[in-house]
């Protein structure tokens, strides 16, 4: 039965993964940029809603009204301020960008916060469970964030083929240039793609710290779990992340139920297992050349 | 080399200066043992492991076009392959230092497999999810130490002087073969294929340039280079925790030590570590805010001055110490002008693996 448990577990956990993915995968799809201060941004987020709760008193779910359009906020002015001056430059610029964005907040947060574990107390829902069968239960808190993931993609989905906003994204990604004769702006696009995806990693991070204690130096870490999530889903496939996230979230339930240590080794053996046999990923879209 | 009209000069009166200076620089620096402390051997001994690993990450991508964020792999593993051969096997431990980049090549080689089916930016997290899965398998094997680490036993039974200078000259030889090394290869044909595949892959397949095999060979070699600095680095430091030896912050510190001082070139590595030292003294006191000065100041230099400090200094007095590339110099006066204009430096690398 604690097999059992532990593979719900990892099913649910794959939620949470996929809202880390899906920040990252929106970012690469538009802009062929790999955001490599992702899981960096996400830690942020969690001690930004620590400071929101600490000030206003709200809970944590709560102080998702102030976070996300602050973080939206940020990954709009960072686009526009920063990562719009690295493309069209080649691989090295936007990388060497937000490679040294990840050791900056990493360590000042570090700074601000100290090095100390921190928790996001959302009170009881965050324990409470439902029994499904003897031992067999599943909590409240990982299947509402499933759920919420799965909301978050749908409504991506939607956004992308049903508004224009989305074909605007689409046609963006396809050839900037052309866009601009269509009367689109194409940096202001870039903007908005970057500000819903660090509305994505808003919630993600408020999630996560929800779930477990985190400190500033955990951000490459979400980075390696969002990025393994990506790949094993298949780029460019938003639902696919969904699955990658199941899959990756179940190994490292399992891995840990065989020895604690083993929890992200299983993760990243199993990624490097897809990628040995199906390189482009479970659900790839034929992805244009970049 | 004249042929009809023109010719073409590889050196520079700076690059003939440079090499006279270099001689005497080397001398003086062969002799440092026998005039100077034991604190400058060991500070010299982390400036040229730091070097050595900055010109590896300058060839890896600022001519391999490969921007590796799992470099950290290779110093990691070198460190724990001087620990293995010395201790384990019995190898002479100084021996030992070059022996373990060996080592890292060849792990590197299967690992290529792995990173190689990724490009651009995928290959940059790839490299690193790859340097976590050493990590790991060296944190939970216990012959090794397991999380706590290790300290090297073979040394001990040499004495302290003779250590500190074997140490200090393998070091140096490591530094000055590393920068050599780089210099050579870039000055061969092989040094030319990778500045065309840096500047077009497709283009310069089309040329008849093996695009995969030249890559490899810079992903293998730069993977040796850095198993022989982390060798080099935990021969001084005698203890090894594989949390420090497989740290990113390896990486950061050659991705900013390089970007500072001008990738694409051999100076530019050089004033980039030796302004690395200089920041770390200054900051020594502030923790933390030493990587974040050196990561905002990495970023302002890629945003607006994307040729390094070297660079800048390069293109304003027309200076190069070690010339990579070859220049064509026309007898007649209107004709070298417009060349002039036309070619010559090395611009920005833009890493063309992906397009």
């Amino acid at each position: 039965m604690d097999w059992v448990n532990a593979l719900t577990q990892g099913l649910l956990l794959g939620g949470l993964y996929a809202l880390f993915a899906a920040g990252l995968s929106l970012v690469f799809g538009i802009m062929r940029v790999v955001n490599l201060a992702h899981g960096d941004f996400i830690i942020l987020a969690a001690f930004l809603s620590i400071v929101v709760v600490g000030v206003t008193g709200v809970g944590p779910f709560l102080s998702l009204v102030i976070v996300v359009p602050l973080m939206g906020g940020l990954g709009y002015g960072l686009q526009r301020g920063l990562l719009a001056r690295t493309l069209d430059r080649g691989v090295l610029p936007p990388l060497l960008v937000t490679f040294g964005l990840s050791v900056i907040i990493q360590n000042l947060l570090l700074q601000t916060f100290s090095a100390d574990d921190r928790r996001l107390d959302a009170g009881d829902i965050s324990t409470a469970s439902i029994s499904i069968a003897g031992q067999l239960a599943i909590g409240w808190y990982p299947l509402v964030v499933f759920l919420v993931a799965a909301l978050a993609i749908a409504g991506l989905q939607g956004l992308f083929t049903r508004t224009a906003l989305g074909r605007a994204f689409r046609a963006t990604a396809d050839d900037q240039e052309t866009v601009r004769l269509m009367g689109i702006d194409n940096r202001h696009t870039y903007g908005l793609a970057v500000a819903i995806a660090f509305g994505i990693v808003a919630v993600a991070g408020v999630f996560l710290g929800i779930r477990t204690t985190f400190s500033p130096d955990i951000g490459p870490g979400r980075l390696l779990v969002a990025f393994e999530t990506v790949v094993i889903g298949g780029l460019g496939s938003l639902w696919g992340t969904l699955v990658g996230g199941v899959i990756l979230g179940t190994a490292h339930t399992l891995g840990a139920k065989v020895d604690p240590a083993y929890r992200e080794l299983a993760g990243h053996l199993v990624f490097l297992l897809v990628l040995l046999v199906r390189p482009q990923g479970l659900f790839a879209k034929p992805v244009r050349e970049a | 080399m004249t042929a009809a009209g023109y010719t073409v000069e590889r050196g520079t009166p700076a690059s003939r200066l440079g090499a006279l200076a270099s001689a005497v620089l080397l001398a003086v620096l062969l002799a440092l043992p026998f005039w100077g402390s034991s604190s400058d051997m060991r500070l010299l001994v982390e400036f040229l492991s730091m070097l050595t690993l900055a010109q590896m990450w300058n060839l890896l991508a600022g001519y391999g076009g490969l921007v590796s964020v799992g470099q950290q792999a290779y110093v990691g593993l070198g460190g724990y392959a001087l620990n293995v051969l010395a201790d384990f096997l019995g190898v002479n431990p100084f021996l030992s230092v070059f022996l373990a980049g060996l080592v890292t090549a060849a792990v590197a080689l299967p690992t290529a497999a792995v990173v190689f089916r990724f490009q651009g930016g995928y290959f940059a997290v790839g490299t690193w999810v790859v340097a976590e899965v050493y990590y790991l398998l060296v944190a939970n094997s216990s012959s090794l130490g397991g999380g706590l680490g290790r300290s090297l036993q073979a040394i001990r039974s040499i004495p302290r002087t003779e250590r500190e200078r074997l140490t200090y000259w393998i070091a140096l030889a490591v530094g000055v073969g590393a920068v050599a090394l780089v210099y050579g290869l870039l000055r061969s044909r092989r040094g030319l294929a990778l500045t065309a595949i840096r500047d077009s892959a497709r283009a310069s397949e089309s040329l008849g340039i093996n695009v995969f095999r030249s890559t490899l060979v810079v992903y293998l070699v730069t993977a040796f280079g850095c198993g022989v600095a982390g060798a080099l680095i935990y021969l001084n430091l005698l203890r090894i925790l594989p949390t420090a030896a497989f740290s990113v912050n390896w990486t950061a510190s050659m991705i900013f030590v390089v970007v500072i001082g001008g990738i694409g070139t051999i100076e530019g590595p050089i004033v980039g570590t030796t302004l690395f030292f200089v920041l770390r003294e200054f900051l020594a006191d502030y923790g933390a805010w030493y990587l974040i000065v050196l990561g905002a100041v990495a970023i302002v230099v890629m945003v607006w001055a994307p040729q390094g400090l070297w660079g800048l200094v390069a293109a304003r007095f027309d200076l190069r110490f070690f010339p990579v590339q070859r220049r064509i110099r026309f007898v007649d006066e209107a004709a070298t002008a417009a060349a002039a204009r036309s070619g010559g430096g090395p611009g920005a690398p833009s890493g063309s693996r992906a397009r």
